[in-house]
């Protein structure tokens, strides 16, 4: 994929990090203001590093710029399943980086109560399929915790971290995308990266946010993903979406490792003179409807595009909202391109994904009963 | 997953760290558990020292439990005092050794003579138990049975007429429920002695961490009937900002985190703020209350085993309504929390404490328990076994209260109570605006969005909702 860092980049924010050792830092998240206007590779000197390797190092950093911030996990201190975890136990002790027995509720429960006493408690769960044992703790004591309490109390230094998403040979139960069960939740944030530098600087954002965060990373990009990562400490925000390829027919937006295949088809598409608009929207919930909506108003078509199945995913979400934004500058109705609604399945994954030529045949389809109705070929489309 | 307990000690009331075995990890040869070397051997078998062997066995066991090679290891997992010293040869595992027996002994709950006994220092009566030799041993803390507790007059009186004001308190608020006044009310009826004198055992630094019958320990810790009340109303003068139904109080000042519905949710969580309370090196503990029923859910094993794991100062209470401490006897509760609070704060343990009781009032106000239980067992307790009473005995026993006293301290909370409903009530409810508030640390712009909206539709149709919320 190619590095679409900083050609399109909006808004962001450096790390402005102010702290001292011993002190609760004081952290700058969203900033619309002083925004740098030269991309984030070219301020400081980058490295060429994979997705997990970026996500170790925000987490190198986000606990040596914040002695209250811990990691836990099931097998984090060795360095975890997918490495993410890396040289942190060895570098800030057992009592900050440790293993935690093999229950997620507890896991999450455990974060709850320790966020709740002002530390940055970053959990890991193995991965998201198993994040069903603390949906409860998630749903109902993560996400209500500030509001039930009429703000006395707070888990806003809550991070849930998880590996999300195929990986070719994972099948039901390492291969999920549980993304919309969080995104029906008011009270907790759901982020997911696109690639190595977006991931370090979103995680950093999530682990200093305010509110408690489930932050899902595409596993499939843990070691194919490889970009140049600015080592210094930087966040990117959150609730902004990013336009990462400028385009006048079609709005595309998706998140996480299907950006990828998105952008393969509109490479595609660019030959057949189609010319896309790709859309990260990074922050899942709360979403960034203004960019989409902006993109849709001047391209008039929007294709949604998840790994999840299609039925209830959050495409639906954003289909119904810009529909109702954008109804009469629509030329077609919203496209989603999706898992199918089966369980993933490991033998038939190449036919459950949503590839780059389904991506490729739903654009068509909207584009062309448009502009070439009358020809026979695209009755044979729109029909066929 | 596979969870060794080494043989229990009689009077375990302290809990060793759980040893865990995982599928995942016996396959990966990793592990999960702290306790557990890292092996990134990738294949378990390969090793020839005992210990990896023996783990890889019980791997082996997991998987292949039909084959009569596994046999050998399942005597592994029994062992009683006698193998002990009967038989050195043993199965030694990182954390700790395990002998070998010949004979197959199943563990069971039924005998009662292997039954953790029940502590209390006050007979049905009030009058303190005379010592009878000795003391008692619960792990590392001797119980020693003094003549005279541990308690001082101040803190007895204030222990009983907090007491008495909470069942004053219950009275008054379960009848405004009767009286529509009120939507919902749960009563601690029954349970005064836990909730007051567990509080009275602890400093103010103890963050608690309750289920829902614990408003004794806010009582204890300076909330006012006026507080109670607005929470109860949902007025604007609650701290909760009238999101929550009546009795989910919470109080950042108090240390007394805020009541949610769902049970045992603030199990696991306390490890975790007890284990923050260690970090900061802190001399205090945390304390969390739940009921016998909330001991079945998963969040109840989850949480003791991540404290015992992470060491943290945990108490966890058990409002047994169905070990072992007397719950009736508030002298019992408030030597055992004392005691409890030592281990944990000293030696950085968590404590399981049990208290047996008995929960005279229905369950909600949503709930008649005559329907599930016998009408002359709940006025057996009412009447025969209740703590208040019972307390009250041996308060005047000292001559440190009489009849006069009681009757002023009734009539005076009572007046009180109604004084503070009658604010309460008429208090305004918060504003609109605090719906849309504290869902996150800023409100995003769905949520503006949709407060606009809702501010249309009241200015067109107004009687569509309720008028004493200012809009």
């Amino acid at each position: 994929m190619a590095s679409v860092l900083g050609r399109y980049g909006r808004k962001w924010s450096l790390g402005c990090v102010s702290y001292h050792k011993n002190h609760l830092p004081r952290f700058s998240t969203v900033t619309h203001s002083a925004v740098p206007s030269e991309p984030i590779q070219q301020q400081q000197a980058g490295r060429s590093m994979n997705l997990y390797s970026a996500i170790n190092q925000a987490l190198h950093i986000a606990l040596e710029s914040d002695s209250r911030s811990y990691v836990f996990g099931e097998d984090v201190g060795f360095g975890g399943v997918f490495r993410c975890t890396t040289g942190l136990a060895e570098r800030f002790g057992k009592h900050r980086v440790f293993n935690t027995p093999l229950c997620e509720q507890g896991i999450v429960g455990f974060a709850i109560g320790l966020a709740a006493m002002d530390n940055r408690a970053v959990a890991e769960i193995q991965f998201a399929d198993y994040i069903f044992p603390a949906f409860d703790q998630i749903v109902n004591e993560a996400a209500k915790f500030r509001y039930r309490s009429g703000g006395q109390f707070n888990c806003g230094g809550l991070t849930i971290r998880a590996p999300y998403g195929a990986v070719g040979h994972g099948g039901h139960y390492h291969s999920q995308s549980p993304e919309a069960f969080f995104c029906h939740v008011p009270g907790i944030k759901v982020v997911i990266p696109r690639s190595p530098s977006q991931a370090k600087g979103l995680l950093l954002s999530s682990i200093r946010d305010q509110n408690p965060v489930v932050f899902f990373e595409p596993k499939w990009l843990y070691r194919l993903s490889v970009e140049e990562v600015p080592e210094h400490d930087y966040m990117l925000p959150l609730s902004e979406a990013e336009v990462i390829r400028e385009g006048s027919d079609i709005t595309l937006v998706g998140w996480g490792a299907q950006l990828s295949i998105m952008e393969q088809a509109c490479i595609d598409a660019e030959k057949e003179g189609i010319s896309c608009e790709l859309i990260d929207l990074k922050t899942l919930i709360p979403w960034d409807k203004e960019t989409v909506e902006a993109s849709v108003s001047k391209t008039g078509r929007l294709l949604v595009s998840h790994e999840a199945p299609i039925t209830g995913g959050f495409g639906a979400e954003i289909s119904a909202s810009i529909v109702e934004r954008c109804f009469l500058r629509l030329e077609a109705p919203v496209s989603r391109v999706c898992g199918l609604d089966t369980p993933f399945p490991l033998v038939f994954e190449p036919f459950y994904m949503p590839n780059k030529n389904k991506v490729s045949r739903k654009y068509w389809f909207p584009k062309i009963c448009v502009t070439t109705w009358c020809s026979s070929a695209s009755w044979q489309l729109v029909f066929g | 997953m596979a969870i060794w307990v080494v043989a229990a000690r009689k009077s375990g009331a302290t809990m060793a760290a759980a040893r865990c075995l995982t599928r995942r990890n016996m396959v990966n040869g990793g592990g999960s558990c702290s306790a557990f070397p890292k092996s990134h051997s990738p294949n378990a078998l390969a090793g020839k020292k005992e210990k990896e062997n023996s783990s890889a066995l019980l791997g082996f066991w997991r998987f292949k439990s039909t084959k009569a090679s596994a046999a050998a290891a399942v005597d592994q997992l029994y062992s009683s005092d006698e193998d002990v010293t009967n038989n050195h040869q043993g199965l030694d595992f990182p954390g700790g050794h395990v002998s070998y027996t010949h004979s197959l002994n199943f563990i069971s709950n039924s005998s009662t003579q292997n039954r953790v006994p029940c502590y209390r220092v006050l007979d049905d009566n009030g009058v303190l138990i005379p010592a009878a030799g000795g003391g008692s041993n619960a792990g590392d803390f001797q119980f020693h049975h003094h003549q005279q507790p541990l308690i001082s007059q101040q803190t007895a009186l204030k222990m009983y007429r907090e007491m008495v004001r909470l069942q004053v308190m219950d009275t008054i608020f379960y009848e405004a429920q009767r009286q529509g006044r009120l939507s919902f009310y749960l009563t601690s009826t029954g349970e005064e002695a836990i909730s007051v004198a567990a509080a009275a055992a602890l400093t103010p630094d103890d963050v608690v961490m309750p289920q829902y019958r614990e408003p004794g320990v806010l009582l204890w810790r300076g909330f006012s009937l006026r507080e109670f009340a607005d929470q109860c109303f949902g007025n604007k003068d609650d701290y909760g900002k009238g999101r929550q139904m009546p009795i989910h109080y919470g109080s950042n000042k108090l240390n007394y985190f805020t009541v949610s519905s769902p049970l045992a949710t603030q199990i696991p969580q306390a490890a975790g703020v007890a284990y923050a309370l260690k970090m900061e090196k802190k001399d205090a503990c945390v304390v969390t209350f739940f009921g016998d029923g909330s001991s079945s859910e998963g969040d109840f094993h989850a949480g003791l085993n991540f404290a015992a794991v992470t060491e943290s100062p945990v108490l966890f209470v058990c409002r047994n309504n169905g070990i072992r401490v007397d719950g009736n006897d508030a002298l019992a509760v408030y030597n055992s929390i004392r005691a409890a609070r030592e281990i944990a704060v000293k030696q950085g343990k968590p404590v399981l404490v049990e208290f047996l009781t008995y929960r005279v009032g229905h369950h909600s106000t949503s709930d008649d328990s005559t329907k599930y239980r016998p009408v002359d067992e709940i006025e057996y307790w009412k009447a025969m076994r209740n703590p208040v009473n019972r307390f009250r005995k041996w308060v005047e026993g000292n001559g440190w209260w009489n009849e006069g006293e009681e009757s002023e301290l009734r009539s005076a909370t009572r007046k009180q109570l109604l004084q503070a409903i009658q604010a309460a009530e008429r208090t305004e409810k918060p504003s609109l605006d605090e719906m849309f508030r504290d869902v996150y640390d800023e409100t995003p712009s769905n949520l503006r969005e949709q407060h606009e909206q809702l501010r249309e539709m009241i200015k067109r149709h107004p009687g569509d909702y309720p008028s004493d919320v200012p809009v």
